[in-house]
């Protein structure tokens, strides 16, 4: 056999050579900030104006009415976008079933005009206020039971999500801050429904608040949660870890001693 | 004859004072004598009945323990313990006096989550052991009683397991029994009123966690613990089957002693099971019932799946398609009966017959005591590993949902996917497996008759490359060699010379093609011819390599 | 140079003769090779103090056990890497009592393997079946019994006997009667009548029409709900009348279950999955579909709660509704079909 002049690893270096300057080109030339074209004397609503235009059109329409690639949101308030957009999940980066979470693409000066300008459409929820979303003397307990209620079927008992019908699915909000989970609630992004202030209340609304902040201090008093997956979490563990270890040991018993 | 007390010497030791006292009054010694001298072969395999074992001594032991807190009822109270977000809301006792203990008992949370933790290990453990009992053939004769047993004490762990984590009244296991409720009342015929007579009346209703209490803490556990002693006693009596090996015969038991070896090494591996599970029980959460909430059946979380062992039945539900027929006033649900009832009492039929189904195939009547290596049971291991694959289809099933969040694929692809597989996979299964069986049957004969490849090669004086096979260690050959060949039925005749038709006729053919089948493509041992053959040629390449100078000595 | 053993002639090498049962050849015991500690008085020492200092151990994690019961708080928290917020008694209890149990096991383990006997010893079988005089002895007795009880020959007694044997359970099976009552129309109806308010689940309170946007999901039971609980002493009510109000434009429901059963695009359904009765309110929006956590059934609420996937075999009901003279939504009457999972009798 011919001797190799290469180094085992070269092809290994080779490889991630590649990919390591792909992946910098793509991100150097896919720039996921919008350019501004904003001059800073125009109010809030025109700046939001423009950046609709340049950022949204695309697909919700110039004035906002819609098209086939995405809803009307006339109407949708200042909560929906501050809720879309805050959490990244506005600008979708593709078609697809859902938006999901993602790095948000707007600064917060931005993200106001551009929520001041949709309410300016059509009345919709406004964004609540810090006061509104603040979980300080919310009742817990009753939060729990609303949350179990309304909110558990979707997300899960711990909040950290579930899966919906062809490829959609609730979100964790383990990360969610309060506001967003406000907004969520009031406005019903995609295939959430929407709770209105009637039938869940600004008071039920913060409980809510108040028991996911607990559920996202993730205290565990019986030991690791193991992602808070429930059963089947505990059969994979019980098979690998747990029979492994007792398997292992049986092993060693079985095996003659030097 | 007159009963005489013979003199006998008076004890030195204390132990030795207590047993004379027994025997005085039992004759204790030669049961005794039999019990401490007993010889049981090693092997790791035959540690998994023990860790069933040991973790069922577990349960009882924790379980106990956890009847001195937990109240059965489902009264309803309003909660008043140190949970807060649980503080003020209405719940039954059985959920209250769990949280209780989870809470406000110091070490309760432990004695519980060893006790969960001690039920997923005891059905795992009988799982894993009925596996290695049925790929090495233990269960044949005499041994079919004691499978047959051990297939009950099967079905009974899985029931108790799911009568115990239902018994919090918590909101995940009681949808669970919510849907062991739906699936009552689709029995036809009786099936609303097996379901009204169990929960007492529409469900949840108030009888019925007093009635599972009951059933978990004494009808079950008194069942397990008669069917466990029995089984025990069993391969105590009939003794234990062992690997091929050196020394060892149909006719003897080649091992350590139980005194002391085996009661250092066995009661030690109590210890460790126990260590281990309460390791794990101190570590690791399992069923968070403060998260889940009280049971109402007005709520569910997404994400709800039953304990590990229920997980196939819970897979087979969400897999059976929406069949149901409507007639005469009438309704059947195949979409239940299949999947809950149909399918799992065929499989468990299917598992307690095995024994008979395949010594009726094999016409195997002889006794075994040596046990079988999976590959040269071709046919057996390729039909548990298609039953296996089976089975792990619809476990996986059962977390469909989980799948779908984790790999973020859409759960109605997923539920197709493992609809088409459940048919695809076990025949392939089937037939990978045997081909690797044989395949290995091939390598062992080419070790019996060629050796072992040394690595070294040899030039041969006309030119050819050779490579010098080593014969196998006695040890190898004591394995290799206990295989037996087993010829497959003659097909029963139509008719006798006479042409008098054989009334047996068509069950023969059909025992005769089973048996061909069974038998097919088994690679057989070596006859002695071919082994004498095979051992004086070997002779001759080692002397040509040793005449090369290749190899020292000959 | 290697050096390789020479083989014999005998096909089966140096096999010591046959099985007399299974016919396959018998080898010798393998020669037994001592360990270390068996030869070596300082590997033996070395053996025991391994398996002292394991015992030692024990004892002292055991009895940091009642030390930690005593002192640590059950309901204090600490963080681990790894395992993260963990309540710290659990943690602690568990490994004080794990450990110490696990290492008496390893222990003696450790014991067996290092110092104990490791010779092989061999130990003949008894025979598994009795001798032909044995079983016939066995007829014999049998046959003798039999004749001395007389009853083969008493024809009267034995069928008498067996005819009150038989009967012996039946007292057993009716006394089971009690266990509940018979199933009856039960199935077939739930608490909801004609004018009871629609509340929301949880907080009670009534629901106007415009309380509901479009798009919007309430957990729903009747007003009277609460009342009946307190009356029956248990919650199967609430497993029956559970419903779902969801809120569509008009123009987007394609069929209903019954002609104004909706009111201005809200329609109510059975939160009861007809498949084996998991409670469902996972409704999405945009497509209008109710999916099972259960087992994925998918209903479609803007055509009659059909099923759109999934094992579910049967519609979801659906629950008339309108409003009353103040406007809050009250049903119309009961469902008209039973609520939840299929049962032979439902027709």
């Amino acid at each position: 056999m011919a001797i190799s002049r290469r180094h085992p690893a070269a092809l290994l270096a080779v490889l991630i050579a590649a990919l390591g300057t792909t992946g910098v080109a793509y991100a150097t030339v896919a720039s996921s900030s919008i350019p501004k074209a904003v001059a800073p004397s125009q109010t809030q609503i025109s700046q939001g104006n423009d950046l609709f235009k340049e950022g949204c059109a695309s697909c919700h329409g110039l004035a906002a009415q819609g098209s086939s690639d995405g809803p009307a949101i006339i109407g949708v308030g200042a909560a929906a976008v501050d809720f879309q957009v805050g959490t990244g999940r506005m600008p979708m980066a593709a078609p697809a079933i859902q938006a999901p979470s993602k790095k948000v693409s707007y600064s917060v000066d931005e993200i106001a005009a551009l929520a001041a300008y949709v309410a300016s459409l059509g009345a919709g929820p406004a964004i609540p206020t810090q006061e509104q979303v603040s979980s300080s003397g919310a009742d817990l307990a009753l939060g729990g039971e609303l949350f179990r209620t309304n909110c558990a079927q979707c997300h899960s008992v711990s909040g950290r999500g579930g899966a919906l019908s062809w490829g959609a699915y609730a979100p964790s909000m383990l990360k969610s801050s309060p506001k967003h989970i406000y907004e969520a609630m009031l406005t019903g992004p995609q295939s959430m429904p929407v709770f209105g202030d009637k039938t869940m209340t600004p008071s039920n609304k913060r409980d809510i608040i108040r028991y996911i902040e607990e559920l996202q201090k993730r205290e565990n008093p019986g030991g690791a949660d193991l992602g808070r997956l429930g059963p089947v979490t505990e059969g994979v563990f019980l098979f690998i870890a747990g029979l492994g270890a007792l398997i292992a040991i049986s092993v060693w018993i079985g095996a003659r001693a030097r | 004859m007159s009963i005489v007390t013979n003199p006998k010497e008076k004890p030195a030791t204390v132990v030795g004072a207590a047993a004379t006292y027994v025997d005085d009054r039992l004759a204790s010694a030669s049961f005794t004598k039999r019990l401490l001298d007993k010889v049981f072969p090693d092997h790791w395999s035959f540690m998994l009945g023990e860790i069933a074992l040991y973790s069922f001594i577990i349960l009882l032991l924790s379980g106990v323990y956890l009847t001195l807190w937990f109240n059965p009822s489902m009264t309803e109270v309003i909660y008043n313990g140190s949970y807060m977000p649980l503080k003020g809301v209405k719940m039954s006792e059985a959920f209250n006096s769990t949280l209780h203990i989870s809470f406000d008992v110091r070490g309760g949370l432990l004695i519980r989550q060893i006790h969960h933790w001690a039920a997923l290990f005891f059905v795992a453990a009988v799982s894993v052991h009925l596996l290695r009992v049925f790929f090495t053939g233990a269960f044949r004769k005499p041994r079919e009683i004691n499978w047959v047993i051990g297939t009950g004490l099967l079905v009974l762990a899985i029931l108790e397991g799911f009568a115990g984590y239902s018994l919090p009244d918590d909101l995940l296991s009681g949808t669970g029994l919510r849907i062991a409720e739906g699936i009552m009342q689709a029995v036809p015929l009786v099936g609303t009123y097996v379901a009204m007579f169990v929960f007492g009346g529409e469900f949840p209703g108030n009888d019925f966690m007093p009635r599972l209490y009951a059933v978990h803490i004494l009808l079950i556990p008194g069942i397990l613990l008669g069917l466990v002693t029995v089984h025990l006693i069993m391969v105590f009596y009939q003794k234990h089957t062992q690997f091929a090996g050196p020394g060892r015969t149909e006719s003897n038991v080649v091992g350590y002693r139980l005194y002391p070896v085996y009661m250092a090494k066995a009661g030690g591996f109590f210890f460790v099971v126990f260590g281990i599970t309460a390791l794990i029980a101190g570590l690791v959460s399992i069923n968070p019932i403060w998260l889940y909430g009280p049971y109402t059946p007005a709520q569910v979380s997404a994400g709800s799946q039953p304990d590990w062992y229920i997980g196939w039945l819970d897979g087979a539900v969400r897999l059976t398609p929406n069949w149901e027929t409507t007639a005469l006033g009438h309704t059947i649900s195949w979409n239940l009966l299949i999947p809950a009832l149909i399918v799992p009492g065929i499989m468990f039929t299917l598992l307690g017959l095995y024994p008979w189904i395949e010594a009726w195939i094999t016409g195997d009547k002889r006794e075994h005591h040596i046990l079988d290596r999976p590959r040269n049971a071709a046919t057996r291991t390729s039909l548990g590993v298609m039953a296996l694959s089976f089975y792990g289809i619809l476990w996986i099933s059962g977390g469909n949902d989980i799948i779908a969040t984790q790999f973020n694929l859409a759960i109605n692809t997923i539920t197709w996917t493992f609809r088409a597989l459940i048919f695809i996979v076990p025949p392939i299964a089937f037939v990978i497996t045997k081909r690797i069986c044989l395949g290995l049957q091939r390598r062992d004969q080419d070790k019996l008759l060629h050796g072992y490849e040394t690595g070294q090669i040899l030039r041969l004086p006309h030119g050819e490359f050779i490579e010098i096979h080593a014969p196998i260690s006695d040890e190898e050959k004591a394995v290799l060699l206990s295989k037996q060949d087993i010829a497959p039925l003659a097909l029963a005749p139509s008719a006798d010379a006479s042409g008098v038709r054989n009334p047996k006729g068509l069950t023969g053919k059909i025992r005769g093609r089973l048996s061909n089948w069974y038998f097919a493509d088994n690679v057989a041992v070596p006859s002695d011819e071919e082994l004498r053959a095979a051992a004086e040629h070997a002779e001759h390449q080692l002397h040509a390599a040793a005449e090369q100078g290749a190899i020292s000595g000959h | 140079m290697n050096e390789i053993e020479t083989t014999s002639n005998e096909p089966y090498g140096s096999a010591e003769g046959k099985d007399l049962v299974s016919g396959r050849p018998v080898f010798p015991l393998k020669h037994h090779e001592p360990r270390r500690a068996d030869i070596d008085p300082k590997a033996a020492k070395r053996a025991e103090r391994q398996v002292s200092a394991m015992f030692a151990a024990s004892s002292a994690l055991l009895m940091a056990f009642v030390v930690a019961y005593v002192k640590v708080p059950s309901d204090s928290l600490v963080q681990i890497p790894g395992l993260g917020t963990v309540g710290t008694s659990q943690v602690l209890l568990g490994l004080c009592f794990g450990l110490g149990i696990l290492l008496i096991g390893l222990g003696a383990i450790h014991w067996a393997k290092k110092l104990m006997t490791d010779v092989e010893v061999t130990q003949e079988r008894h025979a598994l079946t009795s001798t032909q005089e044995e079983r016939d002895e066995v007829a014999a007795i049998v046959k003798r019994g039999a004749a001395e009880s007389g009853f083969g020959q008493h024809k009267l007694i034995r069928r008498t006997l067996l005819g009150a044997l038989a009967l012996f359970p039946v007292p057993l099976v009716v006394l089971l009667r009690d266990l509940g009552p018979m199933p009856g129309t039960r199935l077939r109806s739930t608490i909801w009548t004609k004018n009871i308010h629609i509340v929301t689940d949880a907080t009670y309170q009534k629901i106007k029409a415009s309380d509901i946007p479009v798009g919007g999901l309430v957990n729903a039971v009747p007003a009277n709900l609460l009342e009946i609980e307190e009356a029956d002493g248990n919650i199967n009510a609430r497993g029956k009348a559970s419903i779902i109000l969801v809120r569509m434009d008009p123009s987007e429901i394609v069929s209903q279950q019954g002609d104004g059963w909706d009111y201005q695009g809200i329609v109510a359904y059975s939160k009861i999955c007809t498949h084996v009765g998991c409670p469902i309110s996972l409704y999405q929006q945009r497509t209008h579909h109710l999916l099972c956590p259960c087992h994925q059934s998918t209903f479609d609420l803007a055509d009659s709660g059909n099923v759109v996937f999934g094992p579910a075999a049967r519609r979801m009901p659906q629950l008339a509704i309108t409003v009353d003279s103040e406007g809050f939504l009250v049903a119309q009457g009961d469902f008209e079909e039973p609520v939840g999972p299929s049962f032979w009798e439902r027709g």
